[in-house]
């Protein structure tokens, strides 16, 4: 019989959030995929508190998701608004080419 | 079916206490109204948004100021809590934003940058401090964080001609997710422990365990200082800072870099002092490795710049170091200190960055030192403000900076710290090599040109009183410290 533990989703928010970070530092190609890796990490930080929320019984973990759910809409958006300016000046969603400001 | 629609009729619920927050109601409002207006209003009346924008701030003062000396009160079950040192970061937002407001107008409306907009999501940032500095419980922080940051983000891409300012919103905003799902990460572990959202019970908690055997505490607040480090623009989590004041319009640059730090400074207050005083022993030393990190690499970023917004710009990196050392004492003495140096260094960076614009002319940016060369021929009074900022960011006496950094270092020895209050004092003396370099070249090269310098009135009134702010407060700084010290008692 196997028993899915507190340990096992946690184990499970820290590959999400370590793969969501690691996208952003390895990634050199695609600025979409960079707002991908963001949403990865805050739903990583939404099954903590899952997690967390059923270890506890306490409903407060879970109102926090709807929440961190909400504003990552509002990243998406805000985000999304932000390449299609990028875009019209660059032609391009290659992270490489973002490299006039420097020094 | 009677009994049971009687019991929820008269369910008890409490009606919370709304006098806290009328501040944020009216906040609120008046944005919806200002949206309003601006959509309907023609285009050459449009300067009444601005009006109303600097309307809405002047009222919001006031009604904050007559709270001043309400007791701490914590509303809605637990999630706002309205106390002096909120009430003081409030009214420095709004003299910020205020002051940043005044100084943009010209700059926009010569760009034909969409005016109305960038006043709207100014006050949508506010709105979204003042939340953040009021917070009592990790899900307002949270969303007052995310408030005051989204439209900030958005304002950096506000002109749409401007290809630097479209690589670094998108800069800012990558950077600025990231810092936001770290802290996230780190306010998850806090509660995994706690069990809690609310800060007084993640602290009781936080007094009862034993620390040593729990290595998730470590990891929570080391999640959580990266993300406020991140807001501050501290070392090692700098790399957004420079380009981004470079590449954002001036405007821009100026807001950045002076209300969000602010609000930064409530931020930290909240999450170190309200929710983790248990772990000071922990940050304390995370924050002396920031605070080295951050005076050492924007002093010496900064000699070598040619830019001048990206000379303040590690100048900035640099005092965020310093502001960090008065944190890391875990005295009230400190955070008070702390809390000096940051009105300081916002009255600074307001003067410094409001200089570039003042400077810049359509189709002209005066961003490289270069530009200043000779402006005390051209005009002496302007050149005389500038000097008495650069003066006060290098921390030379009479100004305001000197008794912050005074302070801070005061703060340092009384706990004892005196080996990084003697290499705050090097720095200070390295960092102070740049900004007198800027006094040089205004004051003892030759201009390009002597056509007189012109500029608006109105400009110059703000300049005026930004720089004579600095001088004044350098010679009386009792009154706004012994304000900052009432606030941490």
């Amino acid at each position: 019989m196997m028993f899915i533990t507190l340990t096992n989703y946690l184990i499970i928010g820290a590959i999400l959030f370590g793969l969501g970070m690691a996208g952003m530092v390895v990634n050199r190609k695609n600025l979409i995929a960079l707002l991908m890796c963001v949403e990865l990490m805050l739903l990583a930080v939404n099954t903590n508190f899952i997690a967390f929320s059923y270890y506890h019984q306490d409903i407060t973990g879970q109102i926090f998701v709807f929440f961190i759910l909400a504003v990552a809409a509002a990243e998406a958006a805000i985000g999304l608004a932000i390449l299609t300016v990028l875009f019209k000046h660059r032609k391009t969603v290659d992270v490489s080419q973002l490299n006039t400001l420097k020094g | 079916m009677g009994g049971i629609k009687r019991r929820v009729l008269s369910m008890p619920f409490n009606i919370p206490n709304f006098v806290p927050i009328i501040p944020e109601l009216f906040m609120l409002s008046m944005i919806c109204v200002i949206i309003m207006t601006d959509v309907f209003v023609k285009q050459e009346q449009r300067i009444i948004t601005y009006f109303l924008t600097q309307f809405t701030l002047v009222i919001t003062a006031l009604i904050s100021l007559s709270m001043f000396h309400m007791p701490t009160t914590i509303t809605f079950s637990g999630l706002f809590i309205l106390d002096p040192i909120a009430t003081f970061l409030k009214l420095l937002i709004y003299i910020a934003g205020f002051f940043v407001f005044w100084y943009s107008r010209d700059y926009l409306g010569v760009r034909s940058i969409a005016i109305g907009e960038n006043y709207i999501l100014g006050l949508l940032a506010i709105l979204g401090m003042m939340v953040l500095v009021s917070s009592h419980n990790f899900l307002t922080l949270f969303l007052g964080l995310e408030l005051s940051a989204l439209p900030v983000y958005a304002m950096v891409a506000l002109w749409r001609e401007s290809v630097d300012g479209s690589e670094a919103s998108m800069k800012y905003f990558v950077i600025g997710s990231l810092a936001s799902a770290m802290l996230l990460y780190g306010i998850s572990m806090l509660y995994g422990i706690t069990g809690s959202l609310d800060m007084r019970v993640v602290a009781n908690t936080l007094a009862h365990t034993d620390l040593s055997s729990n290595l998730f505490f470590m990891f929570g607040l080391i999640f959580v200082l990266v993300g406020i480090a991140f807001k501050f623009g501290a070392a090692p989590f700098h790399m957004w800072v420079p380009d981004v004041y470079e590449g954002a319009p001036s405007p821009m640059t100026l807001f950045i870099s002076s209300v969000p730090k602010i609000a930064a400074y409530g931020l930290a207050v909240r999450l170190l002092i309200d929710a983790l005083p248990g772990l000071h022993v922990q940050w304390q030393q995370i924050l002396i490795v920031v605070a080295i990190l951050s005076m050492a690499l924007g002093n010496f970023a900064a000699i070598v710049q040619n830019n001048l917004k990206r000379m303040l710009a590690y100048s900035s990196i640099s005092h965020m170091g310093y502001m960090s050392l008065g944190l890391l004492c875990a005295t009230p003495d400190g955070y008070a200190a702390g809390l000096f140096y940051m009105l300081a260094y916002a009255i600074m960076a307001l003067g410094g960055f409001a200089f570039i614009v003042l400077l810049s002319k359509a189709g002209f940016e005066a961003d490289q030192v270069s530009d200043l060369k000779g402006l005390n021929t051209r005009n002496p009074w302007l050149a005389f403000m500038f000097l008495l900022l650069m003066f006060s960011m290098a921390g030379i006496p009479p100004s305001v900076g000197f008794f912050a950094k005074l302070g801070v270092l005061e703060a340092l020895i009384g706990v004892h710290l005196i080996w990084l209050a003697a290499l705050a004092l090097v720095f200070a003396i390295i960092g102070s090599y740049y900004y007198i370099r800027v006094v040089k070249v205004m004051y003892f090269e030759e201009p390009e040109h002597y056509k007189p310098f012109t500029y608006s009135k109105d400009l110059a009134v703000a300049m005026s009183i930004n720089g004579i702010a600095v001088l004044y407060f350098g010679m009386f700084p009792d009154s706004l410290i012994s304000i900052c010290r009432a606030a941490f008692q």
